[in-house]
């Protein structure tokens, strides 16, 4: 009998273990310190010793650590999408300039909005507000960044058109910025740092809804994206709709990207470095395994990345994005350097 | 069926080539071909001299400029893309994009125009993935990741994947044109096979004349003039090949069946 590709069972419950191993930690660690009966007891509604540790627990460090898992997961799904549709191990969210279009409606809205009038602005601050220009920003760059590559072929042009994408909003956002109030700039410096908390639970069923739309456009085309593999010319021999399928990344990356990028900021290097990580673990391209192994991954990563950034036992939190960048970058470039190819 | 000839490509008044909006570049005009199931066919002709052009027409790839193309007696363009998916399969030359797809993963993916929304592999599948190892003899390379093969292997992987895909044509670009004498024999002896033995239509481009002259049953001659098609032996006899390089240097030797280089 003919073996069939090869199992990845084992991988898949070591990760999954990994994760809500993670995941305890995460919820562990924070400010103020809560043991471990504490923590179990906050989350499964039983006795605690102190009820504001419930407080702690269910306010703040539970929807902070699930904001971080639809994160992670949502921007690495959006990494390999890009990475097989334009068949580049260079392409991803920040690259093709899909996070600087959520910048850009998030600067527009904070930045510009004293030309706004005072009824939109008081709107606009919500984080709903911020989540609609994020996506409709991030939307109309990837649509453009399309639009280029239905014209040009070569996936290399197609990827420093989304990079001249990416300078020309930074180029618009510096002029607002020059424009506007100390107190608007800070607004949206502290959005650009990036934060996984200060999301409502209202806030988090939004992101989730989201999140599960942007994945079910997803898993309708995980078979064409992987006759993609092939090249267009082959995929289109085997019957595959090479529009839809293309149409469908599109909406699948600028939901998923937009939203979390409203709700958490541009957060770098998640996109990009989380496939290529996934792919080394999983010596595969079949987009079957590579997806819930890649969303599982990412949503390990942002936890981890998370955990560093609160510096635990102090009062501090640094800049989520400064951490994803600081611990990611040097890790990609070891594997590189001491491992061999990444194949895309 | 009306008519009593049954072709299962047919083409009328067709005209291939490229149009923009500023100009129309004709390349051949006036195709008609006839073409009986089961048949190997050779594509010949010059570099550049259109043949990726008539495959890719025929293929639905580009567009004709002007008339028709019948698949089975249905015209191409009422195809949809499954329906001519599961008619017709490729074996293109470009070069794959680098994955870590294993063989098995490559071939499997030829049943794409037959599984279900996420591509499930069910037993016939699976035997008829399995026929496609044995008849381009590549089962021993199942488990090994693509980019790991060398040209010959990989040629011979990618015509199990047009095979998997089970279609009753298969279409082929330049099929031996990174290979040497050895895995080139193999190839065309292969795909003559499969005409033979499996009543598969087999459209072959390529640059290797002697050995089409040999093998196919059908030639397709493509040459600055004119579009030639007919039997083999009888293009031969007609004297047809000598128009198709149209040079001193090149000239058809009948007896041989083989062009050879006159000396000045």
């Amino acid at each position: 009998m003919i073996t069939t590709a090869k199992s990845y069972k084992n991988t898949f419950v070591i990760l999954i273990a990994v994760l809500l191993i993670i995941f305890f930690i995460n919820i562990s660690l924070g400010s103020v310190y809560i043991p471990l009966k504490g923590i179990i007891g906050s989350l499964f509604n039983g006795e605690v010793e102190k009820e504001s540790w419930r407080a702690i627990v269910q306010n703040y460090r539970l929807p902070k650590a699930i904001t971080a898992i639809i994160v992670g997961s949502g921007l690495s799904i959006s990494g390999l999408l890009m990475q097989t549709l334009f068949r580049n191990p260079l392409a991803g969210p920040f690259v093709l300039g899909i996070s600087s279009g959520a910048s850009l409606g998030v600067a527009i809205l904070i930045l510009g909005a004293s030309f706004l009038g005072a009824n939109i602005a008081s709107y606009a601050f919500t984080n709903f507000g911020l989540a609609f220009a994020a996506s409709l920003g991030s939307f109309l760059v990837l649509s453009a960044v399309m639009i280029a590559a239905i014209k040009v072929r070569n996936t290399m042009s197609i990827l420093i058109i989304g990079l001249m994408f990416g300078s020309l909003t930074s180029a618009v956002i510096s002029i607002l910025a020059y424009f506007s109030s100390a107190s608007q700039l800070q607004q949206y410096m502290f959005w650009s740092f990036g934060s996984l908390g200060n999301l409502s639970w209202k806030e988090i069923t939004a992101l989730t809804i989201t999140f599960l739309i942007g994945i079910s456009f997803v898993i309708v085309i995980i078979k064409p994206l992987n006759s993609l593999l092939l090249g267009e010319n082959y995929a289109k021999s085997m019957g595959v709709n090479v529009k839809r399928t293309r149409n469908f990344v599109l909406i699948a990356t600028s939901l998923l990207t937009g939203v979390i990028t409203a709700f958490s900021g541009p957060i770098a290097f998640i996109g990009l470095a989380v496939p290529h990580l996934t792919k080394l673990l999983f010596t595969t391209s079949n987009h079957k395994i590579l997806l819930p192994a890649v969303a599982i991954s990412g949503a390990i990563i942002m936890l981890i990345c998370d955990s560093i950034s609160q510096l635990p036992n102090s009062e501090y939190t640094l800049p989520i994005n400064a951490i994803t960048s600081l611990f990611g970058a040097p890790i990609i470039i070891w594997l590189l350097v001491r491992k061999r190819k990444i194949y895309y | 069926m009306s008519s009593t000839e049954k072709y299962i490509i047919k083409t009328s008044n067709l005209s291939i080539g490229y149009s923009s909006k500023k100009e129309t570049t004709t390349i051949a005009s006036n195709l008609n071909i006839r073409l009986k199931a089961g048949n190997m066919v050779g594509l010949l002709g010059k570099n550049g001299i259109g043949k990726s052009t008539l495959l890719r027409t025929l293929t639905k790839v580009q567009p004709a400029l002007s008339g028709e193309v019948f698949i089975n007696n249905k015209n191409l363009d009422s195809l949809t893309n499954n329906d001519l998916a599961r008619t017709l399969s490729l074996v293109l030359t470009e070069r794959l994009p680098d994955s870590s797809l294993t063989v098995f993963e490559l071939v499997a993916l030829g049943r794409q125009p037959f599984t279900n929304w996420i591509g499930y592999l069910t037993n016939d599948d699976m035997e008829i993935i399995q026929l496609a190892f044995e008849k381009t003899n590549t089962k021993h390379l199942m488990n090994s990741k693509c980019y790991e093969l060398s040209d010959g292997q990989l040629q011979k992987v990618l015509i199990a994947r047009a095979l998997a895909q089970n279609t009753p044509i298969i279409v082929l670009d330049e099929p031996t044109a990174h290979l040497d004498l050895h895995h080139t024999v193999n190839t065309f002896s292969l795909l003559k096979n499969l005409a033979s033995e499996f009543n598969k239509t087999i459209i072959i481009s390529t640059h290797e004349t002697n050995l089409t002259l040999q093998l196919a049953d059908e030639l397709w001659l493509m040459t600055p003039d004119k579009f030639i098609s007919g039997k083999t032996d009888a293009l031969i006899e007609n004297n047809e090949l000598e128009l198709l390089f149209n040079s001193k240097l090149i000239s058809f030797n009948k007896e041989l069946k083989q062009f050879t280089i006159s000396h000045s």
